[in-house]
């Protein structure tokens, strides 16, 4: 019974395509909608789940100021030293690896390639740290380090562009005035969360960088990782005593540093999207009652014009439950319908729209599923008056409808 | 003496109130027995689609009884109505009442489906009921495509497909010329005569009447005359 109620209302559906396709409209919108923002979301969290994966779940990092405040400007906090760094390796017992970090953007000179360029210091621990591996040649030596010997390791990027895919081993590039050999290549990372090509990038030892580019010998960053992630919380407890201890900071004030975990910045990143995805949501949940109420409306037209049909259908034997079933059938399945075509375009269009947003295509099933049962649903919950009214008719005065 | 398939009871059916009260039915009584071929006759408003209203399970008396298959049709549900109409009755209708855009085929499986028989038995018992009236190569035709006559026929195939006990008939040649009707009749009565089904009209001509057996004459909602023709003849 069932299976013949839903070819009939196919049949039905059939007949008037155009109207069909208009009436539908509404509910296919506001499942592509869905499904575009959906599929955009879970890309974007996919995405930003792989970043802290590549970067190393058990990351935190350490930078000078203290945490951002409404209003508050920036603190100027004095930079780290190295014996910061032993002082962590020394006393942190959730330690697994600690790297210290030095940026700038630094002209770089590779035969007549000439680009501004990602310039780091720092030392072998941050590969470790920072889950970041020399694909081609090695890590720098420990004498290296210490002795800030121009050694250097350079990002998937340099390679493919400034050396054009060559292995570049043993060849000397030029840092502002400051020669380097090359000695690695990092493993391809792709773009950063935040924008920004995280390949764009040459490696030296912490020393050569403080003496000779940067003529300094400050840090302005320190990277470490626990042992894993559940001491996560226990590492930064302890890197922040021991920093509050050794920056000499009175019990009571504010710390001049701050800590982060990826935890914090994966929840930022999610806060963010989750704002834009409830904005899109609710314009898709507004699109779909418009959908459903022209629906309800089409039945309406649909229950009057089929007056007399209800009429013989009564006539015949048909039961109110019967005729109900019926139209609430033809409304569910039109809407269905609407929302398989909504699925479809929604895909398509995410799969569109995510290479530019440089997020990837994540194609959840229970997504789909969701959506399509939904949308049969708005067609259940909008045909239901439109179906009992036609289900309470009086055969006779069916009969007699023109 | 057969039990009577139906029978009324002194029925009254009364529309509206007080000043603007109208007795569609006004007391009437009598019995059909099963094989009969009844004629119901009367001039315009005497209440002879009420009667057949009520005699289709369709409506309710207000007063009196309404025996149907030892029912008493007015205490029944509208659901239980339902089924007495699906199992035991068939209509056909002045204006032949098919389905518009849907083949003879569809037209005749929809009881059927009602009735939850399989694809198979439908086609077969919808083609056989093509067949028997006359319409043997037309199933895949949409009312459209036939004309007044043949889509008479295919409400009587309708009608006759889930072999009912009582065809009840309201003017099924009132939309037809003269000679069509002589052949919707011809058609009625052998299948009376065939299959020994039940079979009240309602008609306002003469000749339509003479084919039925028996004859009940309505005036302002009461029986006026009843006459056996067949004994006459
Ligand atoms: N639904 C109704 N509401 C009010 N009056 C009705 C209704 N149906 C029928 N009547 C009245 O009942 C009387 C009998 O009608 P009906 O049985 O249709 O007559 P017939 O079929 O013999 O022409 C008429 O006076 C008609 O106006
Ligand atoms: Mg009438």
């Amino acid at each position: 019974m069932f299976i013949n109620t839903l070819l009939m209302a196919l049949r039905e559906i059939r007949r008037n395509v155009l109207r069909s396709s208009l009436t539908v409209l509404g509910i296919i919108i506001g499942v592509a909608a869905v499904i575009v923002i959906v599929t955009l979301g879970a890309g974007t969290t996919r995405q930003v789940q792989d970043e802290i994966s590549k970067m190393g779940s058990n990351m935190l990092t350490i930078m000078p100021g203290g945490a951002m405040r409404m209003g508050g400007s920036a603190q100027s906090a004095p930079p780290f030293e190295m014996a910061d760094l032993n002082a962590i390796k020394r006393e942190a017992t959730s330690l697994a690896a600690i790297a210290p970090v030095s940026l700038r953007p630094m002209q770089v000179i590779i035969g007549n390639d000439n680009r501004r360029v990602n310039v780091m210091g720092t030392d072998s621990a941050f590969s470790e740290v920072r889950n970041w591996k020399v694909v081609e040649g090695r890590l720098f030596t420990d004498s290296e380090v210490r002795a800030g010997k121009a050694v250097c390791i350079v990002g998937n990027t340099i390679k493919e562009e400034m050396f054009r895919g060559d292995i570049p081993l043993g060849a000397v590039i030029r840092i502002g005035k400051v020669t380097c050999e090359v000695i690695g290549v990092l493993e391809a990372k792709g773009q950063a969360m935040f924008g920004g090509d995280q390949d764009e990038v040459v490696v030296l030892p912490i020393r050569a960088f403080q003496r000779r580019l940067a003529g300094s010998s400050k840090i302005s960053q320190i990277y470490l990782s626990a042992r894993d992630v559940a001491g996560i919380q226990d590492l930064k407890g302890e890197v922040e005593r021991i920093m509050r201890d050794r920056r000499k900071i009175a019990p009571g004030a504010q710390d001049d540093f701050n800590i982060r975990d990826m935890t914090e910045v994966s929840s930022m990143m999610q806060s963010t999207t989750g704002i834009l995805t409830g904005f899109l949501s609710a314009i898709a949940a507004v699109s779909l009652l418009v959908g459903g109420i022209g629906i309800m409306n089409i039945m309406l037209v649909s229950v009057t014009e089929r007056t007399r049909e209800i009429g013989i259908r009564l006539a015949i034997g048909a039961l109110e439950t019967e005729v109900m079933l019926q139209f609430l059938v033809e409304a569910a399945a039109l809407s269905a319908f609407g929302g398989l075509v909504g699925i479809t375009l929604g895909l398509l269009g995410a799969a569109a729209i995510a290479p530019a947003l440089n997020v990837p295509f994540v194609w959840q099933p229970s997504t789909i599923l969701t959506a399509f049962t939904f949308s049969a649903m708005v067609g259940v919950v909008f045909g239901f008056m439109p179906a009992r009214r036609a289900a309470r008719l009086d055969p006779i005065e069916a009969l007699r409808h023109e | 003496m057969t039990a009577p398939v139906i029978a009324f009871d002194q029925v009254y059916k009364v529309y509206g109130k007080g000043d603007t009260e109208v007795r569609a039915l006004d007391g009437v009584s009598f019995a059909i027995q099963p094989g009969e071929f009844v004629a119901v006759m009367g001039p315009s408003g005497s209440g002879k689609s009420t009667t057949m209203n009520i005699l289709g399970c369709l409506d309710t008396p207000t007063a009196g009884h309404y025996f149907f298959k030892g029912a008493d049709v007015g205490s029944l549900s509208r659901d239980q109505r339902a089924l007495l109409r699906r199992h035991f009755l068939g209509f056909v209708f002045q204006g032949f009442n098919l389905l518009g855009r849907t083949t003879a085929l569809e037209n005749l499986e929809v009881p059927l489906i009602y009735r939850r028989l399989d694809k198979t038995t439908r086609r077969r018992m919808a083609l056989e009921a093509l067949e028997v009236v006359g319409l043997k190569g037309r199933e895949d035709h949409t009312p459209g495509e036939l004309s007044g006559g043949q889509q008479q026929r295919v409400a009587i195939a309708r009608a006759i497909v889930t072999q009912p006990s009582l065809l009840l008939a309201d003017e099924p040649t009132g939309n037809l010329d003269s000679a069509r009707s002589h052949e919707i009749m011809e058609l009625l009565t052998r299948l009376n005569k065939e299959r020994g089904l039940t079979v009240v009209l309602v008609t306002h001509e003469e000749d339509i009447a003479a084919y039925a057996y028996r004859r009940i004459e309505f005036r302002d909602g009461k029986i006026v005359r009843e006459t056996d023709t067949r004994r006459a003849a």
